[in-house]
């Protein structure tokens, strides 16, 4: 897709501007004593994209929110300095700040559809931030509006203008917000996390797109807790923790040669070809006790799961069906991951169903242990059903809200009443979790320890598979690290197996050992994972691993366990 | 998507606001009064005695007397276990019928859900003095046919509330799960269905016994529930319209055991629903 800017519509930024200076910046929630954001100084010059990298709670998303007048009520903001193109912005009222929002400073924000007006056509919203800054007539409004659709490489702009949020997808709705955020060619775009709920062929257009408007002169802060994306755009990088900046270098520098240790440990962190059979955060001890008798499973035999050409339609609008997967089929051996790749509407979670036999297949068969499995009636499948189990993407909807942890792992667990307790003992021990959390409810764990109950829950019938759909792909890079050399550990111990689905290509890289491509339903593509990643034969996936940000790595930086 | 937010803070044990505890002291009062009132009363209601008749509140009389001398602050005392059976009663009337029908619409299928829905929509379209006037003309008025008018009249809204949970938690990640580890259907129902379906309701319920109390209420005032010489608070309400220009408390005083009992309840079931929906650990 090409991404050239049209000049008619694309302003270059005046000489005069000098971009974003804060220093010192504090920002203060009310009802809490420490500041969320302490001592933080950039600068954003002109052409030029700095990334603020940070896992949840460091505080990049309030500064950001900072920097645009939008930290929220009450908020208590503080700094030395807080200039834009030589403009001091402390102290500015609402008002005033509408008039920077938009015209100075675009702002992105993560969630397409939760941040355009679910109500108007995309067309309105953006002519709206237009109309707000008293740009232009009614008519030319319009047009600016198809221009700056298709300058963000939407097709069909005319038709898409119309169209409500909810109509379009999720590349294209980013797309959209992206483009009423350069509606009036800001000089400072801020991007929250712009690509994290994309694709990553999408992601990479909309990468494409941000760096166009860098090299027209634009000066850009990226939001992201992805290193990968970062090293794509950044020039330089901001490691924030905790509200503070702990490094602050060129991208080159803080990637390659990391001062800090959170720096280096989170770059250690990430899943990649470079990761394989290593850990990745050797810093977390892992006590993997040594399984009981029969509680290792065999690693020699016949394929666990085997699934022959399954095929699932969904009614779609009117007496149409959409075929959501196509002739997939696969085996899957003992202790072996097998990986499952795709982008959204691929077909891998209904594949995921299927072999858990939650969604009947229209054609085509799962065997479990060589036994019908999808096949069989209900009554035959129920006792079965600790044979394979699974890991959710997201642990809290999966467990029942008013029960505690001790009561969600205890209902998976098959064994008499009194041997359960023991036996939770036994499995918050394996997944690392304190016994303390048995009487806690999952509501009050974090994202990471929901996510280990949710794994000690499928372990508890001691398993034979067990399908990971999505299962780390909530989880911030750190805590991912931790779940995956879990998962890893766990393998190595029990030697269960995985079918491990993943929207990530990095992640399956890591866990897998045979890979499964797949596309609108089929397999395009499959083979030994190192092999599929890095000699791919089919054009969609050589596009796949195209598009994936790669974090470049110079010396190896990364720890081994 | 980064992962979810830290953890909310465990919930620091608030002292309870001075309203609440005003409204458990009023329940608890009441309850008293249901339970054992001949401690609290202060004579026989259904004492005449009438050269004390209509005598406006003293000490002696703490809520005056009505028109044959008795005393209207024992005869509230004494109706209180009526109004609250009735109130009480209605509502796990209306509950009982509502899950029926909620669980039966939402598991059911479409067949059972459109015929249940529909049956629904129809009581819906009755105004329920008009269900209430039905039931009045079928049974006669005596304290279970309010109990039933006023059960029945309420139930739609509840079921369809349980439906629309049941619907929402059969979808739920997390009774999916429970059917992947093997458990039975039935299992699932009883272990996490109909409890997360039920939940919500709870606070509902409680609001809802202030409101069958004042419907209840209303019934006899009209009329139509309890007769007197019952000292029901709805009874009294009407027993003492003939006199209300010149003997106020008469109307006042039931009136304000009523909107004070209701008003109780009510603030109680707020409480507990913020409680319930606010925070679900």
């Amino acid at each position: 897709m090409s991404l050239t800017l049209d000049p008619a519509t694309t302003r270059i930024p005046d000489a005069s501007a000098t971009g974003y200076l804060v220093e010192d910046l504090s920002v203060t929630f009310p009802g809490s004593t420490a500041p969320t954001v302490q001592g933080v100084s950039l600068a954003l010059a002109p052409g030029r994209c700095l990334a603020l990298v940070g896992e949840s709670g460091s505080g990049k998303s309030v500064t950001a929110r900072t920097l645009v007048g939008l930290t929220g009520a009450g908020a208590s903001v503080r700094a030395r300095r807080l200039e834009l193109d030589g403009r001091d912005l402390s102290g500015l009222r609402d008002r005033q700040w509408r008039g920077i929002r938009g015209q100075r400073v675009g702002f992105v924000l993560q969630d397409a559809l939760v941040s355009l007006d679910p109500l108007r056509p995309v067309g309105r919203e953006i002519e709206e931030a237009l109309r707000l800054h008293g740009w232009g007539d009614r008519a030319a409004r319009r047009r600016k509006v198809i221009d700056l659709l298709s300058a963000v490489g939407v097709p069909e702009p005319e038709l898409r203008a119309k169209q409500r949020p909810d109509e379009l997808s999720g590349g294209l709705r980013q797309r959209a917000l992206i483009a009423s955020a350069l509606a009036l060619s800001p000089g400072v775009i801020i991007a929250d996390e712009p690509t994290t709920a994309l694709d990553v062929t999408v992601q990479a257009q909309v990468l494409d797109l941000l760096e166009a408007a860098k090299r027209r002169g634009a000066a850009l802060l990226l939001i992201s807790h992805d290193l990968a994306v970062v090293s794509r755009l950044a020039d330089d990088i901001a490691v924030m923790r905790d509200g503070r900046i702990v490094e602050q270098g060129t991208a080159r520098e803080v990637l390659s040669a990391p001062s800090h240790e959170y720096t280096r440990a989170l770059i250690d962190a990430v899943p990649s070809a470079h990761t394989r059979g290593s850990r990745l955060a050797p810093h977390v001890p892992i006590v993997v006790h040594e399984p009981g008798p029969g509680e290792r499973r065999d690693p020699r035999g016949g394929p666990v799961l085997a699934a022959e050409g399954l095929v699932k339609r969904f009614p779609g609008p009117g007496r149409t069906s959409r075929t959501a997967v196509d002739g997939v089929s696969f085996s899957l051996a003992p202790g072996e991951t097998l990986g499952i790749v795709g982008e959204s509407g691929s077909g891998k979670s209904t594949v995921a169903r299927m072999a858990l036999a939650l969604t009947e297949p229209d054609a085509g068969r799962v065997l479990l242990h060589g036994q019908p499995w999808t096949e069989a009636s209900r009554g035959i499948r129920r006792p079965l059903r600790r044979e394979i189990t699974a890991v959710y993407q997201d642990p809290l909807s999966s467990f029942d809200p008013r029960w505690t942890v001790e009561r969600i792992i205890a209902d998976s667990v098959a064994a008499p009443t009194r041997e359960r307790s023991a036996r939770v003992d036994e499995l918050l021990d394996w997944v690392g979790l304190p016994r303390g959390v048995r009487e806690r409810h999952p509501l009050t764990l974090s994202g990471g320890q929901r996510q280990r109950v949710a794994i000690a829950r499928a372990l508890a019938p001691r398993p034979s598979v067990m399908v990971l759909d999505e299962a780390v792909s909530a989880l911030d890079v750190s805590i991912q690290a931790q779940v995956l050399d879990l998962l890893g550990a766990l393998q190595q111990q029990l030697g269960v197996s995985y079918l491990f689905i993943s929207h990530d290509l990095g992640v399956v890289h890591h866990v897998s050992d045979r890979v499964l491509v797949m596309k609108d339903g089929r397999v395009v593509e499959h083979g030994d994972a190192d092999t599929v990643f890095t000699a791919p034969q089919q054009p969609y996936t050589q596009q796949l691993v195209a598009s994936l940000p790669r974090l470049e790595r110079s010396a190896p930086s990364k720890g081994t366990a | 998507m980064t992962a979810t937010a830290a953890p909310p803070l465990s919930r620091t044990r608030r002292t309870p606001s001075p309203t609440l505890l005003l409204s458990l002291l009023v329940v608890a009062f009441f309850l008293a009064a249901a339970i054992i009132p001949g401690v609290l009363a202060t004579h026989d209601p259904l004492q005449f005695d009438l050269v004390a008749a209509l005598q406006s509140p003293s000490l002696s009389h703490l809520a005056g007397t009505d028109e044959a001398g008795r005393d209207l602050y024992s005869r509230i005392i004494f109706g209180t276990r009526e109004s609250l059976s009735i109130g009480l009663g209605a509502t796990a009337l209306s509950l009982a019928i509502a899950l029926v029908l909620g669980v039966a619409a939402g598991l059911g299928g479409r067949v059972v859900d459109a015929i249940v829905s529909r049956s629904l929509d129809v009581l819906f379209a009755f105004p329920m003095l008009l269900v209430a006037l039905l039931f009045v003309a079928a049974f006669g008025p005596s304290p279970a046919t309010l109990v039933l008018a006023v059960g029945i009249g309420t139930a739609p809204g509840y079921a369809r509330m349980i439906r629309g949970q049941v619907l929402a938690v059969c979808t739920s990640p997390y009774v999916e799960a429970a059917h992947a580890v093997g458990h039975s259907s039935w299992r699932v129902l009883r272990q996490h269905i109909v409890p997360n379906a039920v939940r919500p309701l709870v606070a509902v319920a409680t609001l809802s016994i202030g409101q069958s109390i004042v419907w209840a209420s209303g019934l006899s005032f009209l009329g139509l529930g309890v007769a007197p010489p019952s000292p029901e608070w709805g009874a009294l309400l009407d027993a003492g319209r003939a006199y209300m220009t010149h003997a106020w408390w008469l109307e006042v005083l039931p009136g304000l055991a009523i909107v004070l009992l209701a008003l109780a309840v009510t603030t109680i079931g707020r409480h507990l629903q913020q409680r319930l929906e606010g925070h679900r650990a």
